[in-house]
């Protein structure tokens, strides 16, 4: 186990403050039952998302950097932690970007200066994932030791979304054997829920497009996406698709809705955050794990499933 | 080339849960061609001719591997195509399995996943760059 993930800088992104409001309350609780410390970093910013990234990458790599620079520099941390596929991949972009390219330092530093704070340099933290977090400051016999409620009668398709793993330059740690994780068949949401009982079914679209970048832009696509990652979920055994990612869980939940309305196909596998699953595991409250704030109503399933 | 809406309806065809295929193994196996020409699709509206070479044994693998070059944010087909093979693979080898209808329907989910990904791409290029973000890592890395 890793005695430095026990206390790591949060750095929670937009979206947990709005629409995955419930990844950020199931999160922070699943830390404090676990005893893990989330320290949130001060005065943090976007980390660029897509609309800064896609126009100027660099100015992107700034403001992750600066994120970390105060994570490192100023509040001492050696470790942070996201919770968002986005964010976490963002960093760990500019964390690549600093290392790898003149140019972008060079702008890093710039820009930095004039925003009157040090400038980050590649190595002074580590950026990991909920994920990661989880699974090495804990891992599943420690998940297995605190389970209050096994999720024994739940058949999960753990759905990664595309940041997690790529591209894969940009995850050194990844691919370095069997207790890392694999950027092509990731694992560890799988390891951390089988521990707390689930059972977890073979799910090919586990890394899949959810045409989240394009939910508005061509909303069709989105949803047809979606659409067959529910139907490929639900052909797989599944009654419930965890996720580890505010935009994937936002575009399932909403495009769930939409392919009833737009398409007449209605499916009825559940979607909850993997925090929020683990959390009922250990014997939090469903509210306490944020389920009454997802746009899909699993109370009654949770309840049905003696989680509640 | 078979256009892409043949290809959607055929890979809806091919999964029907109420149509089980009589010889899953040619299903199975229409279902990975069908894969490359959704492949082709890409790979020709970008000015390319798709390759008949194979990679793994597949030329699924090679037209993906043609279709990512200059163009990483493809790469976020790649477990897709991997899949469809596996789906393949599993068919072809024991046809009689009990669970070769089951198999046969997440096939074409893999491919119908595929022909979405590819198509919305084709609609809007940026579809994937967002999440693979590379093509902005590698166009500020020269």
């Amino acid at each position: 186990m890793e005695e430095r993930y026990k206390k790591v800088a949060y750095y929670p992104g937009c979206a947990l403050e709005g629409s995955g409001h419930a990844y950020n309350r199931s999160t922070k609780a699943v830390g404090e039952k676990l005893g893990l410390d989330l320290v949130e970093v001060k005065n943090w910013n976007c980390c660029g998302a897509m609309e800064v990234k896609n126009i100027d990458p660099k100015l992107q790599t700034y403001l992750s950097s600066r994120v970390m620079s105060i994570a490192a520099k100023e509040m001492g941390f050696d470790t942070v932690m996201a919770p968002c596929n986005g964010c976490y991949h963002n960093l760990k972009k500019a964390e690549y970007d600093l290392a790898n390219d003149p140019d972008s330092v060079e702008v890093v530093d710039r820009l930095s200066k004039k925003a009157g704070h040090e400038t980050y340099e590649a190595g002074e933290i580590e950026t990991i994932h909920a994920l990661d977090w989880i699974k090495q400051a804990i891992g599943e016999d420690g998940i297995r030791a605190r389970l209050e409620n096994s999720l024994k009668n739940l058949k999960v398709a753990n759905y990664y979304g595309c940041m997690y793993t790529r591209p894969r330059h940009i995850f050194p740690e990844k691919d370095q054997g069997p207790d890392s994780e694999s950027t092509t068949q990731p694992h560890f949401m799988d390891d951390l829920l089988a521990a707390a009982g689930a059972e977890i079914v073979d799910f090919p679209l586990k890394t899949s497009c959810c045409g989240g970048a394009h939910t508005l832009s061509d909303s069709d696509t989105s949803t047809k996406l979606v659409l067959n990652l529910l139907r490929a979920a639900e052909a797989s055994g599944a009654d419930v698709i965890a996720t580890e990612c505010p935009t994937c869980h936002s575009g399932l939940e909403m495009h769930q809705v939409r392919a009833e309305k737009r398409f007449g196909v209605k499916t009825s596998v559940k979607i909850l955050y993997f925090t929020q699953l683990l959390g009922l595991a250990l014997g939090l409250k469903p509210k306490k794990v944020g389920v009454h704030e997802n746009i899909s109503d699993s109370m009654a399933f949770v309840k049905e499933k003696g989680l509640a | 080339m078979r256009p892409l809406g043949d290809i959607e309806a055929r890979i809806d065809q091919l999964g029907g849960a109420t149509n089980p295929a009589a010889d899953p193994a040619a299903a199975a196996r229409e279902l990975l061609g069908l894969g490359e020409d959704v492949l082709e699709h890409w790979i020709a509206a970008r000015g390319g001719t798709p390759t008949a070479a194979r990679r793994e044994g597949f030329r699924l693998l090679a037209l993906h591997r043609q279709g990512a070059k200059g163009e990483p944010s493809f790469n976020a087909c790649r477990e897709t195509c991997r899949e469809l093979v596996y789906h393949h693979n599993l068919i072809t080898m024991d046809p009689g399995h009990p669970d070769t209808a089951a198999r046969l329907a997440m096939a074409a989910l893999v491919a119908n996943h595929l022909y979405l990904f590819v198509s919305g791409k084709m609609e809007v290029e940026q579809l994937g760059e967002f999440c693979c973000s590379s093509r902005p890592l590698h166009a500020n890395m020269s």
